[in-house]
């Protein structure tokens, strides 16, 4: 048996624990420090886990890593210890997770002023839960480190006490969250008096080779509940657009850039390492794509209807988590390479859009299409930057959201949904669209100033810094890097390979369990070339075209419903289903409850 | 090992979430959260029971290695969970207090600041 207690294992544990050390530190000496120090102790801390990560990635691309916590080693597959497994996909997650953060610090050198130190304790505290939640192999661990990451995120959200609308939705999002949260845990009680194990890889083990009875159908369904509800998959996903509109534009980054794509890692993580021996592929594969194809519609069609930029963008992320969900429910290596591939381009975009839409709020006390008609004219760069980040949120090759939607539509294709292609570019044309439009309007005052509707979100919210006469160079920078990232995604040679690769260790749930109880790794994983392919490319296309195509139509509608009847006959449908968002907590809890049951009949009533 | 402490679990969740789901004031809507989440706390405490089991505490010398006990792990979440618990149910009624501050009402149905 051999278990590397040397070297990289040790990184793990530094990942979780260091920036909790610092978020203490901080949170205790920072009326102390001046607020230049505060920025660079947060920022170094969060560049030092990014740093970790990247040592992660590179050691666990050989095998996966596995810790476990103070030496209580298994024997004969049973432990009393707790572990940490890292494999390139718990790796790269934990590194997007503290880039990002590092991004969105350095954003906020000039962008959050009022708070102090209590805005870089949680950021921390909320950077230690991300890497927690990637690096475990212990499902109690999660529920404790998704509450972390939970707790820290609803203060964030609520950080602006000023705000009416900002309170309103970080109680949304606390309360909906938590009770996720509980359903997971009583999921994890049931999976418990049933194996009496609690480690991702001791579970699988005790369950692999059975057939599944209704307790261990129970138990998935509410351990999936919770990492649900974060993963904003439909109709789970009502508190999304709610805390989204009202956070802090950094907070906003993190929230869309990789804590909600988590909720979608988090869940297949578990029923790959879990589930995938006992509750077959197939069912719960066709669950998550049916639900999966929901999200994006519900998605991009409320997108599609919002004239704040923060809700626009907040529901065009679960637009694409509904794409994220049918790529992994392919259930194979394929697709989850795809949906790796696409999460991060997806980041990289839709990051560089929310602290877009931050500087546009500090400079104007606005992010709404009507105020801002025509008048972001005078920031000439960053009219740029929307246009660019829309174009990759529409899978403009050669961005990596390009090669992600290609990998997923192939491989979804292959798995039997030959439709899915149409859902994917649909999705994307119709969320970048909506981004276009926006800039086009703002940016260049095209189209006559739109007709005010009422019953929707405006856009005018309390600034988070005095009005900037320029926009610092340090709010510009995070919104290159980001853009750049997106790019690099596509670009660079080798990054579908290396995907692929991690996709198939993270699918071998077999292989998971049996490295982390013995300790020995894995053999050589075959990797198939994935890449760009011609038809790829000409599908990126395609829905950059149509999202253009959908920008133009939004600015000019009026004469678009004259002549598509279509479009009128969808209006009442699109009344219905903007009204079921309506900001009360209670109907999020409602269909919260109807969204579990869902999965439970979609993943159940086949195994009778 | 009977079957009631599950029901009752069952029973805490349900009521919770009907709570949450009718509920017309926030400090209602918290508490109903704080109900619920008792169903995980009863659910974990009658996974570990044992009939004639005494608590999880061993003393010097050490003890037989058979002896019989409850499970204490399932003490170890519910601890766990109680300390995430009273986390979340402060956050949570601070932000109530201050969303009667501003908006003068606990009401879910009189906000609207978010919908559409």
């Amino acid at each position: 048996m051999s278990f590397g207690q040397g070297g990289s294992s040790a990184l793990a544990p530094l990942a979780i624990a260091v920036p909790i050390a610092v978020a203490a530190i901080l949170q205790a000496a920072s009326e102390r420090l001046p607020r230049k120090v505060v920025d660079a102790v947060a920022t170094a801390t969060a560049a030092a886990v990014t740093g970790v990560a990247a040592a992660l990635l590179a050691a666990s691309a050989g095998g996966r890593v596995v810790t476990w916590s103070a030496g209580w080693l298994p024997h004969h597959g049973f432990s009393v210890g707790i572990v940490l497994v890292v494999d390139p996909v718990g790796a790269g997650v934990a590194l997007v997770a503290a880039g990002l953060v590092t991004l969105a610090l350095v954003f906020s050198w000039r962008y959050i002023e009022a708070a102090g130190g209590r805005y870089h304790a949680l950021m921390l505290l909320f950077l230690a839960g991300l890497e927690g939640f990637s690096l475990t192999g212990d499902l109690f661990d999660m529920f404790v480190f998704f509450e972390l990451m939970g707790a820290a995120a609803y203060a964030l959200t609520g950080m602006k006490v000023e705000d009416p609308s900002s309170l309103q939705g970080a109680f949304n999002f606390g309360i909906v969250n938590s009770l996720g949260a509980y359903l997971s845990l009583m999921g994890i009680g049931l999976l418990y008096a049933h194996t009496g194990q609690l480690g991702l890889p001791q579970l699988g083990h005790a369950l692999a080779g059975h057939r599944p009875d209704a307790l261990v159908l129970g138990a998935f369904v509410l351990v999936m509940a919770g990492f649900l509800v974060k993963g904003a998959m439909a109709p789970l996903h009502f508190w999304l657009a709610d805390a989204h509109a009202v956070a802090p534009a950094p907070v906003c980054l993190l929230f869309s850039g990789v804590m909600v794509p988590l909720g979608t890692y988090a869940a297949f993580r578990v029923y790959w390492t879990v589930f995938s021996g006992t509750l077959p592929p197939d069912d719960v594969g066709r669950a998550f794509v049916v639900l999966g194809t929901l999200t994006g519609v519900v998605g991009a069609v409320m997108c599609l209807g919002q004239r704040n930029f923060k809700r626009l963008l907040a529901f065009s992320t679960v637009a694409h988590v509904g794409l994220f969900l049918v790529a992994l429910g392919t259930v194979d290596a394929d697709g989850t390479a795809g949906a790796i591939v696409y999460v991060v381009g997806h980041a990289g975009a839709k990051g560089a859009l929310f602290l877009l839409a931050g500087i546009l709020l500090d400079r104007y006390g606005s992010v709404d299409e009507v105020n801002l008609h025509g008048r972001v004219r005078d920031l000439r760069v960053e009219r740029w930057l929307l246009v660019a980040g829309g174009l990759a949120l529409a899978c403009l090759p050669p961005f990596g959201t390009a090669l992600g939607k290609s990998l997923a539509e192939d491989a979804a294709g292959a798995a039997g949904y030959g439709w899915a292609p149409v859902l994917f570019v649909g999705v994307s044309a119709l969320t970048g669209g909506a981004v276009l439009r926006f800039t086009a309007r703002v940016g260049w005052g095209l189209g006559t100033p739109p007709i005010v509707e009422s019953g929707t979100t405006t856009g005018d919210e309390e600034r988070e810094t005095q009005p900037l006469s320029r926009v610092p160079i340090t709010m510009v920078i995070p919104v290159v890097v980001l853009l750049a990232g997106a790019l690099a995604v596509g670009v660079v040679p080798g990054v579908g390979r290396a995907a692929s690769a991690a996709a198939h260790l993270f699918v071998d749930g077999a292989g998971y369990r049996h490295q982390a109880l013995s300790g020995a790794p894995t053999g050589a994983v075959s990797t198939a070339g994935s890449g760009w392919t011609t038809g790829g490319v000409l599908i990126g296309l395609l829905s950059a075209a149509l999202a253009v195509g959908v920008a133009a139509a939004g600015i000019w509608s009026r004469a678009v419903r004259r002549r598509l009847p279509a479009v009128a006959v969808g209006a009442p449908a699109l009344k219905v289903l903007r009204r079921l968002h309506s900001g009360h907590v209670g109907d999020y809890v409602a269909w919260m409850v109807v969204g579990v049951a869902a999965l439970g009949g979609l993943v159940g009533l086949p195994l009778r | 090992m009977s079957v009631y402490p599950y029901l009752v679990a069952g029973w805490l969740m349900a009521v919770g979430i009907i709570g949450i789901v009718r509920g017309r004031n926030l400090v209602q809507t918290v508490i109903c959260l704080s109900v619920a989440q008792s169903a995980t706390y009863v659910l974990l405490l009658s996974v570990g029971y044992q009939r004639h089991a005494t608590p999880p505490v061993f003393g010097e010398p050490a003890s037989k290695p058979n002896f019989h006990v409850v499970d204490p792990v399932v003490q170890a979440l519910t601890l766990t969970d109680i300390v995430v618990s009273a986390t979340v149910t402060a956050l949570l009624l601070s932000l109530a207090i201050q969303i009667h501050k501003r908006h003068g009402t606990l009401d879910p149905n009189e906000l609207n600041t978010l919908e559409g």
